[in-house]
């Protein structure tokens, strides 16, 4: 077999640049993956024992009205060409019309993706904020009474129902202390009363210069935020300690502590330094979790984001506004993978 | 001449459930400015002994002794704060893989430069300086180059080089070395060895050399300590190694293959019980 490597064939390259390159590959590959989410979405589209005639023209239609329509939406045509036209109005960002807001499912998912966003970001800084302190000194004073409470707080958050922890927070620090905003995004008082520039409250009060407006959405949305963090807390936490007691039995450790470096230094520097890319995949991984919308915590909240949206278009057949969001949902997971892979390209010289 | 070093009576204890681990169990030995090597099989506390003085067994191990001096100043009544003083700057170590002894992710620039900088006031660039010319003293070639580079991009020996570089780097005035040469390749270890014998020549350092390499030991070191489960069992000068009386020793000796007198089949070390029990010998003055 010694023969045959000697003629290894040497990859044609494209003559650009190596960021230019990379910038060309993750294109292509991010256009793949897209091609075929949409092949997925587009089959089940057509599998769903749901008329797309009837559901637009209605039941009552005569037979010239419904003929009409099937040749509108062109479902006369070969499969393949279907799917290309599809594949094309998603590219423009057509994604049919909802039956239950009888708008454009895009301008729908616009509307009720901000409000998503908007809660999973500050569910997941809540999460990264005191999850990956609380795993790395966990790890640190491992068998600690503080690693036990950091093991009790985790397993809280895996294991309670998050209908009864919403209501529970609910009711103690909304209904009895008063601390917070009740359900919804806003107040009655500031209702509509801000120009939608993002969709995300907090962003277009504080555009508006609107302090107001930005207290009261902030009370309304640190209650869910915080109750969908503390999941990510959890996993967070977690996989931080396990990840850290990995790097501080590792030889460089003890080279650090040889060389005379405060602990502090020794486990924030040099350790810590080392979890960075894997705390990324984590992050990311809940990251992409709440983005895709917790439809138990969005309507205990009352809040308008994607997750109530689909569901609510699933349970009335609404299959134009179900695809739409998962095509959503699936370019944002996509989005999510490409920007920590790019991530890892800073943090570890080794992936260089 | 007071001994740099002395260490009276070392135990290193870790409690586990099923009773105490004793790794070291009662040694003494000294430390000039001399290469003392420390021998034995896996397990017979010469790695242990080395972290021992540097205080870097970690809890719930114990380090228990009569006292640890570096310079009449006992080492275990310090505290952390002053304990970290001690490392680096006046007692270093290198160990034995430069893969896993370097940081991976940062620069090896950053790390020498971080190893300075603890222990003395110098601007980073002052640090900078100073870690090229260090790297320039292992013979690393183009130090500007390696500076930038990062631990994954560095062949063992060079790895080693650069451990001994950064560990010397703060001017100690002991070095641990804890089997450095055990990752490298044959070619490479004389090389290594001769640049860390020469840097600690030059700088007057005392050196313990931990080993289970006899025959490098008896080349390198000035005198040698057999250490077996815990305890030392032999002193000998390391030129007179091969005559040693201990029979553990004559039988590491024996064990050994050599090229001149080719055997069928190695002797086997006999354990005899006794060992274990026969009080530590002392290895001070």
């Amino acid at each position: 077999m010694s023969t045959s490597n000697a003629f290894v064939k040497r990859q044609p390259r494209l003559p650009l640049p190596p960021w230019l390159r990379g910038l060309v590959v993750t294109l292509l590959s991010i256009s793949v993956t897209m091609l075929g989410l949409l092949f997925v979405t587009f089959v089940i589209g057509r599998v769903m024992p749901i008329d797309p005639v009837l559901a637009v023209v209605g039941e009552r239609a005569t037979e010239d009205q419904y003929n009409a329509v099937f040749l509108e939406l062109g479902l006369d045509k070969p499969l393949i060409v279907q799917f290309f036209y599809y594949v094309w109005d998603v590219v423009r960002g057509d994604f049919g019309t909802s039956l239950l807001t009888a708008r454009p499912v895009a301008d729908d998912i616009a509307r009720v993706f901000p409000a998503t966003f908007e809660l999973a970001t500050i569910g997941i800084l809540f999460g990264c904020l005191l999850g990956v302190p609380l795993g790395v000194i966990a790890a640190v004073r491992r068998g600690s009474w503080i690693d036990q409470i950091a093991r009790v707080v985790a397993l809280v958050g895996y294991s309670m129902p998050i209908f009864w922890l919403g209501l529970m927070g609910l009711l103690l620090f909304y209904g009895i202390l008063g601390w917070v905003g009740g359900p919804g995004r806003q107040g009655i008082f500031y209702e509509d009363m801000i120009p939608s520039v993002t969709g995300m409250i907090l962003l277009d009060s504080a555009i508006a210069g609107d302090w107001g407006a930005f207290w009261d959405a902030f009370s309304h949305i640190v209650l869910p935020a915080s109750i969908l963090g503390y999941y990510s807390l959890a996993y967070i936490s977690r996989m931080t300690r396990s990840f850290m007691l990995e790097q501080l039995s590792a030889e460089y450790v003890t080279t650090a502590r040889v060389k005379g470096m405060s602990e502090w230094a020794v486990i924030w520097r040099h350790a810590f330094r080392n979890i960075r890319v894997q705390l990324i995949t984590v992050i990311a991984l809940s990251y992409a979790n709440l983005l895709e919308g917790s439809v138990l915590t969005e309507i205990i909240f009352s809040w308008p984001g994607i997750g109530s949206y689909i569901t609510t278009a699933l349970l009335s057949a609404d299959m134009n506004a179900v695809l739409g969001g998962t095509v959503v949902v699936g370019l944002v997971f996509i989005c999510l993978n490409v920007f920590s892979d790019l991530l890892y390209k800073i943090f570890d010289p080794r992936s260089k | 001449m007071t001994p740099l070093l002395d260490i009276k009576n070392l135990w290193v204890k870790f409690p586990t459930r099923t009773g105490v681990v004793e790794a070291v169990r009662g040694i003494s030995f000294s430390l000039g400015r001399e290469r003392l090597g420390i021998v034995g099989e896996s397990g017979s506390g010469k790695s242990m002994t080395g972290r021992a003085i540097l205080r870097l067994i970690r809890p719930p191990g114990i380090i228990e002794a009569d006292h640890i001096s570096l310079h009449d100043q006992d080492l275990l009544s310090l505290s952390e704060a002053k304990m970290r003083a001690i490392r680096g700057q006046k007692i270093s170590m290198v160990m034995q893989d430069p893969k896993f002894s370097l940081n991976p992710v940062m620069t090896i620039g950053a790390q020498l430069i971080e190893a300075h900088r603890l222990h003395s006031k110098s601007s980073r660039a002052e640090a900078r300086t100073k870690a090229i010319e260090m790297l320039e003293a292992v013979s690393i070639r183009d130090p500007e180059r390696v500076m930038k580079a990062y631990p994954h991009e560095m062949s063992g020996g060079m790895g080693q080089r650069i451990m001994i570089a950064m560990m010397l780097i703060p001017n100690p005035e002991i070095l641990i070395a804890d089997e450095p040469t055990s990752a490298l390749d044959v070619s490479v270890q004389g090389q290594v060895l001769s640049i860390m014998d020469r840097l600690v020549k030059e700088r007057g350092m005392g050196l313990i050399f931990i080993s289970h390499d006899l025959n490098l030991v008896s080349q390198f070191c000035d005198r040698v300590l057999i250490m077996y489960a815990g305890r030392i069992v032999e002193v000998c000068d390391a030129d007179k190694l091969h005559q040693a009386q201990h029979p553990y020793t004559r039988g590491l000796l024996g064990s050994l293959p050599r090229f001149d007198t080719p055997r069928a089949r190695l002797d086997v070390l006999q354990r005899d019980p006794a060992w274990r029990e026969a009080p530590s010998v002392e290895a001070r003055p």
